[in-house]
């Protein structure tokens, strides 16, 4: 006791293992299992996979960065991943066509850092009107910004390349980690490279003063005034990184895809990088990793499958705002959670039941999107599972579409109403 | 004579036809205890608020040791040394307490808007935190959200944040409102050590407390400051007597003399 201070703040912050556990491990993990995957031979398919879900982490990171951190709701924000990209686009281009000079020095590899300050520079201009606002105002005009921006695409054909956009060619210039970039196994540890560097950078953000002063301007913007900073400042700034990151991300699908087109500014992109970001949980820094990782492999191997995947993307989106506000992560780490603190076994049941009733109640919207989808097509086409042949014409499809879906909803609401008697 | 830490001349405010300031006129020397007392509704709240940046004065002047700080931004205010509390505990509700007053620390320690530091690694803010949380006896709560506090643990933080960027003019808004007799007299004693040596503005409806504090009493009613002084002329002013303080300050007239 007799240095009470000095004691204290030994005692205040987390432990130097704590830190390591919570802030520096995962980040290893990270970059360990991103090493680690080349070893097992994957196939061309599955690279490809990956290196889209890299950089759909580091775009739905950012995207983050706003919604989750600074409490601001962006219907925009493939506008900077668009223009970083298309920085990067020319920059690939210029390195292509260079003889001599800046550009001919410039390894494709570096391209990420061109749609950094690409996407840096479009959120210092864009951000300065729209930053002045939070909440609805900011909503508002960021989607005003991507309309503005999507009909730009279009018109601009020196910058976005018209309709069939500006493609380049990433095996040009100096080679860098002895990286050809040309087959796909080349660009993923470039894009492996840039994802660790991106969530590093996007995590240490968080750790800032600025990245502090975000979630408390998220939180009560009239206290940090009286505090000393400017609401507006600090949503600005936060802005600019958002942009910044996301135009990495964007140079980083330049380098993957040799080709931009308008669509990349779309609202198209806006709503995925939403709907990445919030299916997987906003609340969490590892929340937008997860949506990208389900929502890209949704995106590519659901998309074979069916037709209507989308409608399962929108039903999912509903299903998560409506029961699980805080992500699959928050489910993630209500479980584990649930491990730690000892409460697994009481709360055991109520998910198996919760996870039945999904189930079930998925299945009859199943079969009802896939008939309706095959009978609203008119080729002639019938949704066969298990080689049954379901019609609406057939009974059999209605008593799959509305037994599982009412013994699903049963089951939830059982469940919902235990976990109310059990609080009250 | 010195520059008065804060000096208000003519001050009105008027929500659209409501005047709700009507031309207040004080200046409070440094490190004066200056109690601004009041029936509900009579402007103080508006007042603080008007000084210290949240509303822009329709008319008059507010000066900061010598500055005009009339209708400059909040944050700008609290830069040139002047911070105030809230009537209505405003922290950051999801943070934890340690992260509340670090909120209130951080730009007077020089670290603004920087983004290439990590707040772990800033040895002076850590300990300027855990001294802050030390003197108001809320260290053992520190990694707790701040919105699992009791209510008086809230207001007592509300206070930490309040004097954590070091501000040497301070506002409280009815900081013991809602406490009990106990967790009063803790925080009139934190308050009385916190703001040693700087000027304070308090508004309060508690007359123990008020009296007990202060060097000199303000009455603003209908947002007209109609008395200042001494707490004895205070006491002793009929025109108070009369619009507020009736028979209250005569029990500390006689009970608080000692
Ligand atoms: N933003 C505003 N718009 C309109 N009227 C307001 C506004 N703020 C305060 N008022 C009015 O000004 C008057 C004074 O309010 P204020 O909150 O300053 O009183 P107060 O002296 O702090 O009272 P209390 O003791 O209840 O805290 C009230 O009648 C209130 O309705
Ligand atoms: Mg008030």
């Amino acid at each position: 006791m007799n240095n009470p201070i000095a004691q204290s703040v030994a005692n205040l912050a987390p432990t130097g293992g704590q830190k390591f556990r919570q802030r520096v491990l995962p980040l290893i993990i990270l970059a360990i299992i991103v090493v680690a995957i080349p070893f097992f031979g994957p196939s061309r398919t599955v690279y490809a996979l990956l290196s889209v879900m890299g950089i759909n982490i580091v775009f739905a990171l950012s995207y983050n960065m706003l919604l989750g951190r600074g409490g601001l709701l962006s219907f925009g924000h493939a506008v900077y991943f668009g223009l970083g990209g298309y920085a990067a686009m020319h920059a690939m281009r210029a390195i292509e066509y260079a003889d001599g000079g800046f550009w001919a020095g410039f390894p494709v590899f570096g391209l990420p850092i061109i749609g950094f300050a690409g996407g840096a520079l479009a959120g210092a201009i864009i951000g300065w009107p729209s930053c002045r606002r939070a909440g609805t105002p900011f909503a508002m005009i960021s989607l005003g910004v991507a309309e503005l921006i999507a009909a730009a695409g279009f018109m601009f054909n020196s910058i976005f390349g018209g309709e069939e956009g500006i493609s380049g060619d990433r095996m040009n210039g100096p080679e860098l980690f002895g990286l050809s970039m040309g087959p796909v196994s080349d660009v993923y540890w470039f894009i492996a490279f840039w994802l660790v560097v991106g969530v590093g950078g996007m995590y240490a953000f968080t750790r800032t003063p600025l990245g502090k002063m975000s979630e408390a301007t998220r939180d009560n913007p009239e206290r940090v005034e009286f505090v000393g900073y400017d609401p507006q400042r600090v949503r600005y700034l936060v802005f600019i990184f958002a942009g910044a990151f996301a135009g990495m991300a964007g140079g980083m699908a330049a380098v993957y895809f040799e080709i931009f087109t308008p669509e990349a500014v779309s609202l198209l992109p806006s709503g995925f990088v939403l709907l990445m970001a919030y299916i997987g949980g906003i609340a969490y820094f590892a929340g937008p990793v997860i949506g990208a990782i389900v929502l890209t492999y949704m995106q590519s191997m659901l998309s074979d499958f069916t037709e209507a995947w989308l409608l399962y993307l929108g039903l999912l989106f509903m299903l998560i705002v409506m029961y699980a506000p805080r992500g699959l992560a928050g489910i993630i780490f209500g479980v584990t959670g649930s491990f730690s603190n000892g409460t697994f076994s009481e709360m055991i049941g109520k998910w198996l039941q919760q996870l039945a009733g999904a189930f079930l109640a998925f299945l009859g919207l199943i079969v009802l999107i896939e008939v309706s989808v095959n009978w609203s097509n008119g080729f002639g086409e019938v949704f066969e599972p298990f080689g049954l042949h379901l019609t609406f014409a057939n009974p059999l499809t209605w008593v799959l579409i509305v037994v599982p879906l009412a013994l699903g909803i049963l089951i939830l609401r059982r469940a919902n109403r235990e976990t109310e008697e059990v609080l009250a | 004579m010195t520059t008065p830490a804060l000096s208000i001349h003519g001050l009105k405010k008027n929500f659209g036809p409501a005047e709700i300031i009507r031309g207040v006129d004080l200046d409070i020397a440094p490190g004066e205890r200056h109690a601004i007392i009041g029936p509900n509704g009579a402007g103080k709240s508006t007042l603080f608020n008007l000084i210290s940046g949240g509303y822009h004065p329709t008319s008059g002047s507010v000066k900061l040791n010598g500055q005009e700080i009339g209708g400059v931004k909040p944050y700008a205010i609290n830069r040139m040394g002047l911070s105030r509390s809230f009537q209505v505990s405003n922290i950051f509700s999801n943070m934890t307490v340690r992260e509340n007053v670090r909120c209130g620390v951080l730009y007077s320690m020089g670290y603004g808007y920087s983004f290439w530091r990590n707040v772990g690694n800033l040895k002076e803010v850590q300990e300027k935190t855990a001294e802050i949380l030390n003197s108001v006896g809320l260290l053992d709560k520190a990694s707790l959200p701040a919105a699992l506090l009791p209510y008086a643990d809230q207001r007592t933080l509300e206070i930490a944040i309040t004097i954590a960027g070091g501000a040497d003019v301070i506002l409280l808004d009815e900081p013991t409102a809602g406490m009990s007799h106990s967790e009063t007299e803790r925080a009139v004693a934190l308050i009385k050590r916190a703001t040693e040596g700087k000027t304070l503005i308090i508004v309060e409806h508690d007359m123990g407390v008020v009296f007990g504090m202060a060097d000199r009493i303000s009455v603003l009613v209908y947002g007209e400051i109609i008395a200042t002084g001494k707490p004895e002329e205070i006491r002793g002013d009929p025109r108070v007597r009369e619009a507020y303080l009736g028979d209250e300050a005569d029990e500390h007239a006689e009970g608080g003399a000692a």
